[in-house]
């Protein structure tokens, strides 16, 4: 743990222990307080330092590059998106997603390329907190990280696995390692871009608003989309 | 204007003499393409005309909305406190909401190419799913469904799915957290504060 690092988690803690008293008594959320405070600080962040980066790279990067390299990342994801499949005992999915990564990296030069999605091959989307979800482990809490936003405890495990299994952080030379990792984050961000005044302008209260959304996708993706909204009054 | 006028003489023919005789998902489609079609070429649009992309849902995508069941239902069991003026206020408030936030989504996502997924139905159904996929770079494509309701009318959308998340059930929490706070009042008074001032820094 290094002194950044250090002071980076005090500032959080001092945060958190400052918002302690907001909470709307949501089941799914004990610790509201402290999420509120960590949301807000992950606000901050984007907005000093990587929403104006990943405007600048938009600016700059024409689009067919933007899409090939974002295709490019998704190419390595795949390896983990079949591996995922393959733990949760979906095999014909897990073959899919390898068959795309086969195709990309070859015919679609290592990945700029999404041939595979072209020819009709679907992208999936998994992780090891869906594994984990799909195994029966229950999602625990509500957590924001700090940068990594919004979690539940199931997913902050699953996310501990995603980054011990990435081949980007597992890079050996540590500039190039360093420099996938932050073209990464920025290419990710950017696709982000055009939902940020949708969701600026629709919420009401954006934490919740994140919050909930991200409590339902979470559910409905273990699920593989087979979920039913409940249209309930109560 | 002549923009205006060849909506206007769309919009008159694309709406058949009985409404109920369109299947949900030709309804989701036809409507879909017509708008896209309009985003992309209209000249004002491309310029940033947010005013024009808000008329486009007003005129040719509300008409299909049933904005007294999404309202009910993001609202919740409060909804049966409210007296008929605040439930008209709620409807209102929320219209305006959505017309935004859709016409906003629409400027953003205008340039990806949108496939419609396959739909299934019967003939006695009286609700439905009409799926579409907005496809992007490198994920997963984010999932567009409508969830309609055939009523006296026709086929009339009361939710819509963006990325697995439900609109209705994504205001419900933060309604019913806005009404145990301030009361219904208080919830239609933030609305109309949001709406007057879309851009301010929300709550966080």
């Amino acid at each position: 743990m290094n002194a950044r690092f250090r002071r980076l988690t005090l500032a959080v803690l001092a945060a958190a222990t400052l918002g302690g008293c907001a909470t709307s008594g949501n089941s799914r959320d004990p610790i509201e307080g402290f999420n509120r405070a960590m949301f807000a600080f992950n606000e901050g962040l984007d907005q000093v330092a990587i929403r104006p980066v990943a405007q600048g790279y938009e600016a700059a990067v024409p689009t067919p590059v933007r899409t090939g390299i974002a295709n490019f990342f998704g190419n390595i994801a795949d390896v983990f998106i079949g591996i995922n499949n393959v733990l949760q005992g979906k095999m014909p999915e897990g073959i899919n997603d390898f068959g795309r990564v086969a195709v990309n990296t070859t015919l679609g030069v290592f990945g700029f390329m999404d041939v595979a999605t072209d020819l009709g091959v679907e992208k999936h989307d998994e992780d090891f907190g869906q594994t984990l979800g799909r195994w029966g482990m229950g999602s625990g809490a509500y957590v924001v990280l700090p940068l990594w936003g919004p979690r539940t405890v199931r997913d902050t495990g699953g996310l501990i696995l995603d980054l011990a299994a990435d081949p980007v952080a597992n890079i050996r030379d540590v500039p190039a390692r360093n420099t996938l990792i932050v073209t990464r984050l920025i290419s990710d961000r950017a696709m982000m871009l055009p939902a940020d005044k949708v969701i600026d302008e629709a919420a009401l209260d954006k934490y919740s608003y994140i919050r909930d959304g991200y409590l339902q996708r979470r559910r409905t993706l273990i699920n593989d989309g087979i979920v039913s909204h409940d249209y309930d009054d109560e | 204007m002549k923009w205006l006028i060849a909506l206007c003489a769309a919009v008159t023919f694309a709406l058949p003499a009985s409404a109920d005789e369109i299947a949900p998902d030709t309804l989701v489609k036809n409507v879909t393409n017509e708008v896209l079609d309009i985003l992309r070429k209209d000249k004002d649009i491309q310029g940033g005309s947010t005013r024009k992309v808000q008329d486009l849902v007003e005129t040719r995508i509300l008409p299909n909305f049933d904005f007294q069941r999404m309202t009910a239902l993001a609202v919740g069991r409060d909804w049966r406190q409210a007296s008929p003026a605040q439930q008209q206020a709620l409807i209102g408030e929320f219209r305006t909401l959505l017309v935004r936030t859709y016409a906003n989504s629409l400027t953003a996502y205008k340039n990806q190419a949108i496939d419609f997924k396959p739909f299934r139905s019967a003939p006695g159904d009286t609700e439905a799913t009409v799926r579409t996929e907005i496809r992007q770079p490198g994920t997963k494509p984010i999932g567009l469904s409508y969830v309609l309701e055939k009523g006296s009318g026709g086929w009339k959308v009361f939710d819509v799915v963006i990325a697995d998340v439900s609109l209705v059930s994504s205001y419900r929490d933060q309604f019913r957290q806005e009404i145990s706070a301030v009361g219904i009042d208080g919830l239609i008074r933030s609305l109309q504060a949001k709406n007057k001032n879309p851009d301010a820094p929300v709550k966080k």
